[in-house]
């Protein structure tokens, strides 16, 4: 099979790259694009820890084909930083040890920062149903779950 | 040893020194490299439970284009079963070379047979299809009663029990007083049957490694996996090349839960990889992590305890069964030698039996074997509790172990804290308060202890100071939850600097002394041991220095808030020397500032944990949902307050799921049905509630800043806890696991049942 030329956005930037027809996105952010912090866990859409946004919308880059990115724009843990200033929920989660060994936090905080855009003053529950797709077998979400209000007040108050 | 009093850092949640990798997506985890050259591997595995290898034909996928490597057991280095052990640890060599790929038989569907390296990763499962494999297929056997019937399918014919063929590979026991004589003096007895279900460690990183063989053998492993150290010695053993020619490179580890404590890919790949004079990468899928690794036993034990009317305990009696697996190992230590620990009774008999069976060989799971007897024995307490009329943790209490009691497992505890988690348990906000209105939904509570042994063991580290007079650390243990973090404020407390100057990185086999593994509750317990006296050493040289910059006697120099201050008679007479100063100065003053210690350490006490539960039933679905749970645990001290809640709340969390919902479920034809996070239901944000800690501080008086192990014992009470906060909402018992919709409307429906039969 020939490979497929897609043009994209990622992170802001104008990508281009060739893949398999059958690539997901993840695949191709983890191959050709070198964006190996979206982390394959599961391959199936249940662990999150490959979570994305694609034009805003927040989905598990494994089950979306490489192609489908044409023409759209995709945001992974790679961009959520702006140089060396850290997002909000990033700097949170160091500092409220919202993370043990590391492997869901780069979906945890896509899928929180998805949350807070649309919904910048969640509940205790809306932010555990909103973040029931991404597991964590280290904290027992305790921690990851009070960053993330934490985080959502202190932006509220800015 | 003196405990440090008057921290700075110790103590302090500070910022971790990995975290800032791991918060942008930078961290390299297994999967996460590439090398010029790189080819994939692919194992192709058993399907069938249990079946003779007859022969295996690998020439139509040695043809297939692209295909640039197969390798089978055949070029794997055997260690023959009559030979005898060859312990790796506590892991048999012998059984390890025939878990990575089986050789005459395999005994588990998912069982390595061969594996292919490959251009890419589709080649390479092409090409696992092409081989042949001649299978006689045998009768199998996975659940524990099933392998221990007379005319049991019998995986390893070697072995007999009672002097037959056998699937008890194991036994041991724990005993002190006489069980007869003790139950003879007791006004209550209750005996109860439990059985649990396999449950894997659940890590959400798959297994993966990247091997590159030199044509000379020099290897560079990179993979993760709780010690480096066992990959290179498990590799070399496995694959002939010598230990000085492998050089481990611990990646980042996406959890482990003592799963990652065995190789399944790193021997087969560096064959892969010597073969073909490629690099190699392999990634299991989650599929794979399912079928082949891990999990822990499944479980049938009996326990049966006595005490007196007015709530002494007089004799106890556990039995426990544990499935090992395919290969014998199952932690039987664990389950015999913890769960009656936490206390203190005179007639004791506690017996673990090994049983192999057609499933994946057992690996490590967090306080491996504890939480199986723990809920075994926990439930019972609750039940003479019970039948005594007296409050659950007044009767732990009242049987507490403390300094000087003599454990069946062994040791006489020293200065423990098991007693001081009871009561901080009694007296926390969360006992004390009204289980409040269900609004339909009956709510319970329920609590339960639990102990696990903790390690110490082998431990190495170099403290460097750097040419700019700040400090690199590097250790030899995979940082798996915040231990880099504990080790910069230890060495930043000593030192006297700012935190954010200390860097602690994990060196790999070939940078850093022997480490043994992350595992048993051992890293911060023991690394701290041996930075402390690397730090210690370059304290002293720090003022050896300044005291030949000022020409007087180095005891009269001391080390204060990172520089050294001259002391009487001298005091005040010089300016201090800072870190920085005595760094620059370091080439014409004796040469670079470092030191490294390396220690078999000892003094690693036991742990305790006491746990309340509250649980909330929706008697239409059959949901139970933890609503409220506080953890009190002895940690010792707490280096870093963040990562030690962290550890209780994953151990409770991997706890809950154990009790309420995850398990193995088998197909008819003995193949794993649910090998997925989706029919594998681990615990996910909105199943939990917040979970409260209290940290309980004893200090361990054998440790320099006085730490006991932390990650384990969290896990062991919370089945029990569950089970006995279920039963306080509905007034029946479960005395299985998982306590899961279907079987908590069937127990909930069991009346009806019985009126019309």
């Amino acid at each position: 099979m020939a490979k497929v030329h897609v043009t994209t956005l990622i992170n802001g930037e104008p990508t281009e790259f060739l893949c398999e027809p059958n690539d997901t996105m993840l695949d191709a952010l983890r191959g050709p694009l070198g964006l190996t912090g979206s982390k394959e866990g599961c391959a199936s859409g249940d662990c999150g820890a490959c979570s994305i946004t694609l034009d805003d919308r927040l989905v598990c880059s494994c089950l979306m084909l490489a192609v489908e990115s044409e023409g759209h724009e995709i945001r992974t843990i790679e961009g959520m930083a702006q140089g060396d200033r850290l997002h909000p929920l990033q700097q949170k989660f160091l500092e409220m040890a919202a993370l043990q060994c590391g492997i869901c936090t780069s979906g945890m905080l896509v899928a929180s920062d998805a949350l807070l855009k649309k919904n910048p003053d969640p509940t205790e529950e809306e932010v555990r149903f909103w973040l029931a797709g991404n597991l964590c077998r280290c904290t027992g979400y305790d921690k990851i779950v009070r960053a993330v209000m934490e985080t959502a007040a202190e932006m509220r108050a800015q | 040893m003196n405990v440090v009093t008057n921290n700075k850092w110790i103590g302090q949640r500070t910022i971790r020194p990995d975290g800032m990798d791991k918060v942008t997506g930078r961290a390299q985890f297994a999967a996460d490299t590439t090398m010029p050259g790189m080819i994939w591997g692919k194992i192709l595995r058993s399907p069938h439970p249990h079946a003779r290898i007859k022969s295996i034909d690998t020439s139509k996928a040695e043809k297939l284009p692209g295909v640039k490597a197969v390798v089978t057991s055949k070029d794997i280095v055997d260690f023959p079963i009559e030979k005898g052990a060859v312990m790796l640890g506590i892991q048999d060599m012998r059984w390890m070379c025939r878990n990575v790929m089986a050789r005459d038989k395999a005994l588990f569907p998912g069982h390595p047979i061969a594996a292919v390296a490959a251009t890419t990763e589709a080649i390479a499962a092409e090409a696992c299809n092409l081989i042949e494999v001649d299978y006689d297929v045998l009768p199998w056997a996975i659940e524990i009663d099933d392998a221990l019937k007379p005319d049991a399918a019998i995986l390893h014919e070697f072995n007999k029990f009672d002097g037959k063929p056998s699937n008890i590979v194991g036994r041991l026991e724990h005993k002190k007083g006489d069980i007869a004589e003790g139950f003879k003096q007791a006004d209550i007895v209750i005996e109860r049957t439990f059985t649990t279900r396999p449950v894997h460690q659940g890590y959400i990183e798959p297994h993966a490694c990247l091997i590159s063989v030199a044509a000379d053998g020099k290897t560079t492993i990179w993979s993760s996996s709780q010690g480096q150290f066992m990959v290179r010695a498990m590799t070399s053993m496995l694959t002939g090349i010598r230990q000085s020619d492998i050089r481990a490179i611990p990646a980042e580890i996406g959890g482990g839960f003592g799963g990652k404590t065995i190789v399944y890919l790193e021997p087969v790949a560096t064959l892969l990889a010597k073969k073909s004079g490629r690099p190699v990468k392999m990634v299991m899928t989650r599929e794979e992590v399912m079928r082949a690794t891990g999990p822990t036993s499944g479980s049938k034990s009996t326990v049966k305890i006595g005490a007196t009317k007015d709530g002494k305990i007089v004799a106890a009696h556990g039995t426990f069964y544990l499935q090992a697996g395919a290969f014998p190992g199952s932690p039987i230590r664990g389950a015999a030698g913890c769960s009656f620990a936490p206390y203190d009774i005179p007639n004791l008999l506690s017996e673990g039996f090994d049983v192999c069976s057609n499933r994946s060989k057992v690996a490590a799971y967090r306080a491996p074997g504890a939480p199986i007897g723990a809920y075994a024995v926990e439930c019972v307490m609750d039940e003479v509790a019970e039948a005594l009329k007296m409050d659950p943790l007044d009767f732990r209490l009242k049987n507490a172990a403390k300094q000087g009691t003599k454990a069946a497992h062994g040791p006489v505890f020293p200065r423990i804290g098991y007693i001081e988690t009871v009561e901080a348990a009694k007296a926390s906000p969360h006992y004390a308060a009204p289980l409040g209105d269900g609004n339909g939904k009956l709510r319970g509570r329920g609590v339960a202890s639990g102990f696990w042994f903790n390690a110490g063991g082998e431990s190495s580290a170099q403290v460097n100071i750097t040419e700019d007079g700040n400090v690199v650390v590097t250790t030899g243990h995979p940082d798996i939850g915040g231990s880099r973090a504990g080790i910069a404020n230890i060495c930043a407390e000593l030192l006297g600097i700012d935190y954010r100057r200390v860097s602690v990185i994990i060196g790999d086999t070939q940078t850093v002394g022997f480490s043994n593994l992350t595992g048993g509750s051992r890293v911060l317990f023991a690394s701290s041991m041996v930075v402390t006296q690397s730090t210690e050493k370059i304290i002293q040289t720090l003022r050896e220095r300044a005291a030949k910059i000022w020409e007087i006697d180095p005891e009269a120099v001391k080390w204060e808030n990172g520089a050294a201050h001259p002391v009487s008679p001298n005091a005040g007479q010089f300016e201090p020397l800072t870190l920085e100063q005595l760094a620059e100065k370091a080439p014409a003053m004796g040469g670079p500032i470092g030191a490294g210690v390396q220690l078999n350490t000892q003094g690693a006490d036991g742990g305790f944990g006491t746990h309340v539960c509250d649980v909330e039933v929706d008697v239409d679905l059959g949901i139970a949902r933890v609503i409220r749970y506080t953890a009190v645990q002895d940690v010792g001290r707490a280096i870093h307050p963040g990562y030690v809640e962290g550890q209780l709340q994953g151990g409770v969390a991997q706890g809950i799921g154990w009790a309420l919902n995850e398990e193995y479920i088998y197909t008819k034809e003995g193949k794993v049905d649910n090998p997925g996070f989706l029919d594998y239901r681990m615990p996910v944000c909105s199943d939990l509630p917040m979970i409260d800690c209290i940290m309980v501080e004893i200090p361990n008086p054998k440790h320099p800043q006085g730490v006991k192990g932390v990650g384990e014992v969290p896990l062991v009470p919370v089945m029990a806890a569950v089970a006995n906060a279920i039963y306080n909402a509905l007034g029946k018992r479960f005395y299985a696991l998982p306590m899961s919709p279907p079987k908590v409307l069937e127990k909930l429906d069991e009346p009806l049942r019985e009126a019309a039969e």
